[in-house]
């Protein structure tokens, strides 16, 4: 039984000494950015007190209110179309008859591989010459068309867990497929798509290669991108302001994880096994 | 009712329902207009010399054989190999370790643990690089540290040094997956039957046999999943390389997608940078289908 207990402390240790490695960068950033302005902050000396005079210079410098807008617009569009164009696909191609099933899938396996950094010169065209470039359309559309493979993956493989004779019986009552969906499948999928809807928002709001090239207006910056603004501008070059910017940005995201972080973490391990 | 079909009747000679096509109509067309026109319009201009405005002049192979005849961009490649081996090949390494020490250990809390080490994949990579040119500024606190320890002569601006901006680039790519290999080695070691290791120690396999013999076989799918993903996570990798360095100091830490947003959007040289977005893709899709194809086939 020793043996045992030996093995138990010596997997806690690593545990705990993995955390803190992990803890540490964060911890370094929110105790600089909650130091009092002026002071010298080393990275190992606990904060005498809590100041928040940090935080108020970076939203204010960093124009962060409409930062914070301008993604949460984003994410609103990216995720509510994503998924009202994903759910009707997955369920096309796992519950009723496709043709072509198979080519079109692996069409749409290309999409999950494909760096996006070698789509994004064609995409700032294809704005332009929509008239798009510049406003919230231009971020929102190809997140659409880039989140679409992933999300018809996963939802896929959940209308695939429900038996078929839970949408038969209801067709012998003579319901039809619209309705089969939204009444019979729709409620047994809901925890999938929470899933989904919790890695959309996660995913979009830390998008930050479109933004760059789409948006030249201040105003309209994703908030990540006004924080790479707001980091590399000289006028702000204190680094206790640059990191009360960075905890801002960061924090719906991680008000999110924290009440579902088991959602982030099973979609991810086992969304990039599928 | 005849598109349900499927339900119903499984005669060989149905009817095909055009019907049912509505229903993938509007996905497919985002990704049409969104993703495979980008691609396709990518692949074209990529044999064209083109500044953004006017006519495409068609240069058929030039863009492709000067990219690979250009020292900056050939090093930049070279430099995504580099970074495989700290995104990459670190992190797992780190992941089957533990995970093979972890074997028979049933760790209380472990929920708990896992929240954390997850925490670096959701956050947005300009947080993390801003964090971490935090940590490595000339005050900040891997100096402070060093000189702590009496180490004063080590420290530098360690992200303006040319020998030593890639490297420790990379250890801020070990630290964002290492957790992420953990967890899903971890989890793949605990569906191992335990059946195999009462067999292994009948056979007299000591830990290091246990694991070559058992542990690693068994992981074949998690190791799988870990490559693809942190390989293209490491080939990619734009945002990290633009909050650091943004390439430099000098092209000591450029890397292919920094020199298609460079050549696209500040060198008007579309044609050029789209070649470079084709080899970086093709690059992507050889090393999966090499990983693929390696790890699969040893069954």
């Amino acid at each position: 039984m020793k043996q045992a207990n030996r093995e138990k402390l010596i997997a806690h240790s690593i545990f705990i000494f993995g955390c803190i490695l992990v803890l540490y960068p964060f911890f370094s950033i929110l105790f600089l950015a909650l130091s009092e302005p002026g002071t010298r902050v080393s990275g190992f000396t606990i904060p005498t007190g809590i100041y928040f005079d940090n935080f108020i210079k970076a939203w204010s410098g960093g124009n962060f209110s409409s930062g914070l807008y301008s993604s949460f617009v984003v994410v609103i569009g990216v995720v509510s179309i994503t998924i009202l164009c994903s759910v009707p696909a997955a369920y096309a191609f796992e519950k009723l008859d496709i043709f072509g099933t198979t080519p079109l899938f692996a069409i749409l396996l290309l999409g999950l591989v494909l760096p996006y950094e070698s789509l994004i010169i064609s995409l700032y065209y294809l704005m332009r010459d929509f008239g798009l470039d510049g406003t919230y359309w231009s971020l929102i559309l190809p997140q659409i068309g880039l989140s679409i493979p992933f999300s018809i993956f996963w939802l896929r493989s959940s209308f695939k867990t429900i038996p078929i004779s839970l949408s038969e019986a209801a067709m012998l009552e003579g319901a039809g497929r619209i309705v089969i969906l939204i009444k019979i499948l729709l409620p047994q999928i809901k925890p999938a798509i929470l899933t989904l809807t919790v890695l959309l928002f996660m995913w979009t709001w830390n998008e930050f290669l479109l933004a760059l090239v789409m948006i030249q207006d201040a105003d309209m910056r994703t908030a990540p991108l006004a924080l790479s603004y707001f980091a590399g501008n000289k006028r702000y070059g204190d680094p206790a302001i640059t990191a009360a910017a960075a905890i801002c940005v960061a924090l719906p995201v991680l008000i999110v994880y924290v009440f579902l972080q088991r959602r982030f973490i099973s979609g991810m391990v086992t969304g990039v096994d599928k | 009712m005849g598109s349900m079909n499927k339900f119903i009747n499984n005669r060989p000679h149905k009817k095909i329902d055009y019907s049912n096509y509505y229903f993938i109509l509007p996905a497919f067309l985002f990704y049409i207009i969104f993703v495979l026109y980008p691609l396709a319009d990518t692949f074209y201009t990529s044999f064209t010399q083109w500044s953004g405005i006017g006519e495409k002049k068609w240069v058929g192979l030039e863009n492709y054989y000067n990219n690979l005849n250009d020292v900056k961009i050939i090093s930049s490649i070279k430099h995504s190999f580099i970074l495989i081996i700290f995104y990459s090949f670190f992190p797992i390494i780190i992941g089957l370790a533990i995970a093979g020490i972890m074997v028979r250990v049933k760790v209380k809390g472990i929920a708990f643990y896992r929240a954390i080490l997850f925490l670096p994949q959701i956050l947005s990579m300009i947080v993390v690089g801003i964090a971490w040119r935090w940590i490595y500024a000339p005050k900040g606190p891997l100096n402070t540290g060093l000189d702590f320890l009496g180490l004063d002569n080590w420290s530098r601006a360690w992200l303006g040094s040319f020998d030593f901006a890639l490297p420790f680039v990379g250890l801020i790519g070990t630290w964002v997956m290492f957790g992420f290999a953990m967890i899903l080695f971890i989890a793949g070691v605990q569906k191992i039957p335990t059946e195999l290791y009462d067999a292994a120690k009948v056979d007299g396999a000591g830990p290091f046999a246990e694991f070559f013999n058992v542990t690693l076989p068994a992981l074949k799918g998690e190791i799988i999943v870990a490559l693809v993903f942190t390989v293209t996570l490491a080939l990619r990798n734009f945002d990290l390389i633009y909050i650091t360095t943004g390439g430099g100091p000098g092209t000591s830490t450029m890397i292919p997608s920094m020199f298609i947003y460079k050549k696209a959007f500040q060198m008007n040289q579309v044609g050029s940078a789209s070649s470079l977005g084709i080899m970086l893709t093709l690059l992507i899709f050889t090393l999966i289908s090499l990983i693929l194809i390696t790890l699969r086939e040893k069954k």
